[in-house]
């Protein structure tokens, strides 16, 4: 194998970033904490319909206005959404070069097997898979009302959240999409950490406390929509 | 006594390339007046290296560097396991970093006197100079070394000196050290200056005209057996202390390339100076395949005890103080624990053999650290010794911060070698040795921590001076023509004689002869040598070898990876080698470092050095298989270091 | 002890290779792993049938060469190479499988022997501190702070052995390209090289095959010399500053 010997002219950034294994990670790392910080805002919206539906609806209505006058009606919410798909494509292309690679460095497996690493650790790339599966139909579902059950109403979240998990095939694709959440988050955050370099042995425990609560904290969140559907909280 | 003992003396062989005057000086005088190599030649110079531990690695990182195109091999599948790597304890330097009265004299004074006056003082001298440039060197490399909290190096004190000029890192100094010199051949393999040739073993050296032209080399994997040309050969194979079977050195370190180098005639010398170290973990059966040291730098805070009854069979710490037995501070009390290696080896077989000895056979001797541990806190031991208790613990299921540990001597290095004058340099023309390999700075007995200084000594400093030299003298002609008769001859020899190992089809594997042997020179030509002895390994030897062409079994073809063939082709080596270290150690009847000749000692046991007759390095000239060797003798002059017997009282 | 052993067997790196089974007896718990499969091979030479190759030097666990995936795990059971295995960490009547180190960027010369050469080009390819012979300065012209002196340390103590590739399911080198970048990078003598040799080992680990990290955590657990998980972090953090810094 050829020794890749330096040149004088580098690549360019963006190309030693991308052809890098360690790059690609870091791509992985930060549309992944793009994401977390959205569904953070997201669940916190989310919590507001045990409010009722007035402060919902109109949370939602609110969120078309944001960043008025300067931006019209929805404008912010598109720039949010396109800067999503781009961290979904982004986090996703990335993944799957990354698992190609990985499958083809180790093609044949120990005859004499043994579970290996954390559950968590173990799920990353079906857990993935499962949340890329669940956006679809979320978007689907309550977005574009495409797959909505009951008549799908535009700016009427309230009900059409009432409407999904009144189903129990709604209830049971979006608790497990969010237990598959939870785990993806409480190795993906710690693994963003190191990959970004911030990881040291004395942080460790910290950062691996941190992943654990936002994963807690993120699969309550968004579980407890569902479950005050369920138990009627929410109606 | 049979006619491989009756040998000749030839002519007397002399160095003539170290330069007379005041030795301070002779090192200068001689890289002043040995001839250059025009820098845009060298790169028309091929030099092969054999071997890539300190000296190799050293080398021919360093040959590379200043243009030479490099061919450098090792058996191992990386240049990075060289054996230099287990080298635990430290490395010498005369720095004087503690301003303890250390100097390059004192370290030259140290290692002639612990070599037992059997060293030659030029070389040594050389030694003492260049070790301060080692450690400058090996701090620009980023080797670790231990460093104090204002972060300028750390030193401590070794075996049979009484200064602290042993640099160290942790227990790995020589994993650190050659990892330093991996890393700058790495370097210059990347730059296409070094070709590297891993899992590929010497098999015998190419004499064309007189001088050395390269060598016969087998790949390990394909099978394939190769010439290689070059206008200088140098061997950094290391030692032979695996004709003992049972060393510390690895198990695949072997004295092929060296014997071969011999058979083509380049002289040995002193093959019967091996070092036994006095602090390895004694064997627990037949089973044990090799031996484990520990560094030698316990004996700084731990004592050595016996109990004083024989046969004592009581655990440790229930014998109480006054019933034990310190017995090298007893008996040494100025350097107590520190004496040099071989003193404390052969007092260790003493008690042993008076039946004091602990542990399974009664071999072994107890290194106790329960007053380190009172008086410095555990942690501060294990701060310092840490991966050694560690390695204790795993090796014998006993923990040493509670039990003393159990040590007994073991064949550890060999100062023996071929012998090289002053530019490091064979009988053979531009055939060099450097490292363990060669014969030249220790003497009888070698100093703790300096093995890895003479090592990168050669290989950095030393040889790329001094070859050039010949190289200058011998300007780059013609490549070697492979259908010279002299190489077919080289090339059909070593083919066939891995032939007949495969075709002999007999009934006893490698290990079993290679075991005979080395139980066989343990016991007459190990710790403590007799006359009677020693003939009667010279009787044994030649039947064993004898045995040995009719009944081995290897099993597999020669064109392919085949270890067992590997292994049977060094014991082809090791059982003419042996009769050689046997022969040597029958005609040096005197005690000096390492080789202890019962007939020979002082009232109170010690090893006394009879000068009048043997103040000579025995240089040996190969004649051929199981025929008497010419025994050509190297007059040792002591202008400085004046020879007393050794004390450490 | 009496064992039965299950060992790959593959006659060269061209040829399928499959588990054969062995019994061994008489093993002394005091006995070595690889003076467990010495005894096998005696046998097996006796009977004159091929030893098991596998790799080994040293015996004392500094080497590197020993490598044997022992009931899937690299180095056996204790976190230590192979060659300090003893077999008192087994029972008697116990089954093993022996299996060679796993990773398309290590073939499989013969039975349990790999290649590992894709970690030399690695060190080749900037895993170095260039300092010409002769050119060094005076050793205590820089002063290296203890902590990082002992960082360097801890991380210089890798033994190049490749348990960390064979035990991660990517089959990634990352422990060990990163022991050598930290070891070099955090000294001062180390620095004028600092981006260059970070990306440039990068590349070359990333050229050679080796898969990429996911943070599992094996190659830490199954390292003999206990290089951190954290050196994976740090390697990170210097590639990513060396990205911005080296143009």
């Amino acid at each position: 194998m050829a020794l890749a010997t330096r040149t004088d002219r580098r690549p360019s950034l963006p190309r030693t970033v991308w052809d890098s294994t360690v790059g690609k990670k870091t791509v992985m790392a930060v549309s992944g904490l793009i994401m977390l910080l959205y569904l953070v805002a997201h669940m916190i919206g989310n919590l507001k319909i045990f409010f009722g539906p007035d402060d919902f609806n109109h949370y939602a209505h609110w969120l078309r206005t944001l960043g008025g006058p300067v931006m019209r009606w929805e404008w912010t919410l598109w720039v949010v959404r396109v800067g999503l798909v781009a961290a979904v494509v982004a986090h996703a292309v990335s993944a799957y070069q990354l698992s190609r690679r990985d499958i083809r460095a180790r093609p044949s497996k120990y005859v004499h097997k043994k579970p290996r690493a954390s559950y968590a650790t173990r799920t990353m790339r079906w857990g993935g898979i499962i949340l890329g599966l669940f956006i679809v139909w979320h978007i689907l579902d309550l977005t574009t009302g495409t797959v909505h059950p009951g008549g799908y109403e535009h700016l009427h979240p309230y009900q059409n959240v009432i409407d999904t998990f009144s189903t129990w095939y709604g209830n049971v694709i979006y608790i497990t999409a969010v237990v598959a959440l939870g785990f993806h988050v409480r190795h993906g955050f710690w693994s963003a950490a190191q990959t970004l370099g911030v990881g040291n042995a004395s942080r460790d425990r910290f950062l691996k406390t941190c992943a654990s609560g936002l994963a807690l904290l993120l699969t309550v969140g968004f579980v407890s929509v569902p479950v005050g559907v369920m138990t009627g909280v929410v109606s | 006594m049979n006619s491989y003992s009756e040998y000749t003396t030839g002519e007397p062989v002399a160095d003539t390339k170290a330069p007379q005057g005041p030795i301070a000086e002779r090192w200068d005088t001689r890289r002043f007046e040995a001839k250059l190599v025009n820098p845009a030649n060298r790169r028309k110079h091929t030099v092969i290296v054999v071997g890539t531990g300190l000296a190799g690695g050293a080398a021919g990182a360093t040959l590379a560097e200043q243009g030479y195109h490099v061919v450098q091999f090792c058996y191992q599948d990386s240049p990075r396991r060289a054996h230099s790597i287990a080298a635990q304890g430290g490395i010498n330097a005369a720095k004087n970093y503690r301003n303890d009265g250390d100097s390059i004299h004192r370290l030259f004074y140290d290692t002639v006197k612990g070599g037992d006056f059997r060293a030659r003082e030029s070389n040594v001298h050389r030694l003492a100079q260049v070790s301060v440039e080692i450690i400058d060197q090996c701090v620009a490399q980023g080797v670790p070394f231990a460093r104090e909290y204002g972060g300028l190096l750390d030193t401590r004190s070794f075996g049979g000196v009484q200064v602290s000029r042993t640099f160290y890192a942790r227990g790995q100094t020589g994993q650190q050290l050659l990892l330093g010199a991996y890393q700058a051949l790495s370097k210059e393999i990347a730059a296409g200056n070094v070709e590297m040739h891993p899992r590929t073993e010497m098999l015998d050296v190419i004499v064309v005209d007189g001088r050395a032209r390269g060598i016969v080399a087998r790949d390990l994997i394909t099978g394939r057996i190769d010439t290689y040309f070059a206008d200088a050969v140098v061997l950094a194979s290391g030692g032979y202390g695996n004709v003992f079977y049972l060393s510390t050195n690895a198990m695949n370190s072997n004295a092929t390339a060296v014997w071969r180098a011999h058979r083509r005639g380049a002289y040995f010398a002193n093959p019967c100076f091996t070092q036994i170290h006095p602090t390895c973990i004694p064997r627990t059966g037949d089973h044990q395949s090799k031996l484990t040291l520990m560094s030698e730098s316990l004996r700084n805070d731990g004592r050595i005890w016996v109990p004083k009854a024989k046969g004592d069979t009581r655990p440790a710490n229930e014998i109480p103080e006054d019933e034990r037995d310190y017995y090298l501070e007893r008996i040494y009390p100025s350097f107590g624990n520190l004496v040099p290696r071989d003193i404390a080896s052969r007092a260790a077989k003493n008690v042993c053999d008076e039946g004091r000895g602990v542990g399974p056979g009664g071999q072994g001797v107890y290194l106790d650290f329960a007053d380190a541990i009172q008086r410095m806190g555990r942690k501060a031991v294990e701060e310092k010794y840490g991966n050694l208790f560690d390695m204790y613990e795993r090796i014998t299921a006993e923990n040493p911060y509670e039990v003393p540990m159990r040590i007994y001597p073991a064949v550890h290095y060999t100062m023996g070698g071929l012998w090289v004058d002053y530019d490091l340099q064979t009988t053979v023309p531009g055939l060099f040795a450097i490292g363990e390999a060669n014969f030249s700075d220790h003497g009888a007995n070698r100093l703790g921590a300096s093995a890895l200084m003479q090592g990168l000594a050669d290989g950095y400093f030393v040889l790329p001076s001094t070859i050039n030299d010949y190289l200058a003298r011998h300007p780059h002609k013609d490549e070697v023509d492979a259908d010279h008769p002299a190489v077919q001859e080289v090339l059909s020899e070593t083919e066939d004689r891995l032939n007949l190992l495969l075709a002999v089809d007999g009934d006893r594997t490698p290990d079993s002869f290679h075991r005979e042997l080395g139980e066989l020179m343990w016991e007459f030509c190990g710790m403590a040598r007799t006359e009677t002895g020693l003939c009667k390994a010279l009787e044994r030897i030649p039947q064993i070898r004898e045995e040995f062409w009719r009944r081995i079994k290897v099993p597999g073809t020669g064109e392919e990876f085949n270890q067992s063939l590997e292994k049977a082709n060094r014991i082809v080596d090791y059982l003419e080698l042996a009769e050689l270290m046997c022969l040597d150690a029958l005609h040096r009847a005197e005690s000096c470092g390492g080789h202890f000749r019962e007939e020979s000692q002082t009232p109170d046991g010690e090893a006394a050095r009879v000068d009048e007759d043997f103040s000579y390095a025995a240089a040996w000239e190969f004649t051929a298989t199981g025929d008497a060797p010419v025994l050509h003798k190297e007059d040792l002059v002591f202008e400085y270091v004046h020879p007393t017997q050794r004390s450490y009282a | 002890m009496k064992l039965t052993l299950r060992v790959w067997r593959q006659k060269n790196a061209d040829a399928d290779g499959a588990m054969s089974t062995y019994e061994v007896d008489g093993i002394s718990s005091d006995m070595s792993f690889l003076e467990m499969l010495d005894t096998l091979n005696e046998e097996l030479i006796v009977k004159g049938e091929e030893p098991v190759a596998f790799d080994h030097d040293c015996r004392e666990g500094i080497c590197g060469a020993c490598s044997l995936v022992i009931n899937g795990d690299a180095h056996g059971p204790e976190r230590t190479t192979t060659c300090q295995l003893h077999m008192r960490s087994f029972d008697d009547g116990d089954t093993i499988d022996i299996e060679p180190w796993r990773a398309a960027a290590f073939p499989v010369i013969k039975d349990l022997v790999v290649d590992r050469s894709a970690f030399d080009r690695i060190i080749q390819s900037g895993g170095y501190i260039s300092a010409p012979t002769g050119s060094a300065p005076e050793a205590h012209a820089t002063a290296v702070p203890k902590p990082d002196a002992d960082f360097a340390f801890e991380h210089a103590e890798c033994i190049g052995c490749g348990a960390c590739v064979a035990a991660c399911p990517n089959g990634s080198a990352m422990l060990f390209t990163s022991a050598k970048v930290n070891h070099l990078n955090v000294l001062p003598q180390g620095a004028p090289e600092r981006e260059t040799r970070v990306l440039d080992m990068v590349a070359q680990m990333d050229s050679e095959g080796f898969g990429g990290c996911t943070l599992t955590g094996e190659c830490a657990t199954a390292c003999p010399k206990g290089i951190p998980l954290p050196s994976i972090a740090a390697m990170n953090k210097e590639w990513l500053r060396a990205t911005r810094k080296a143009r």
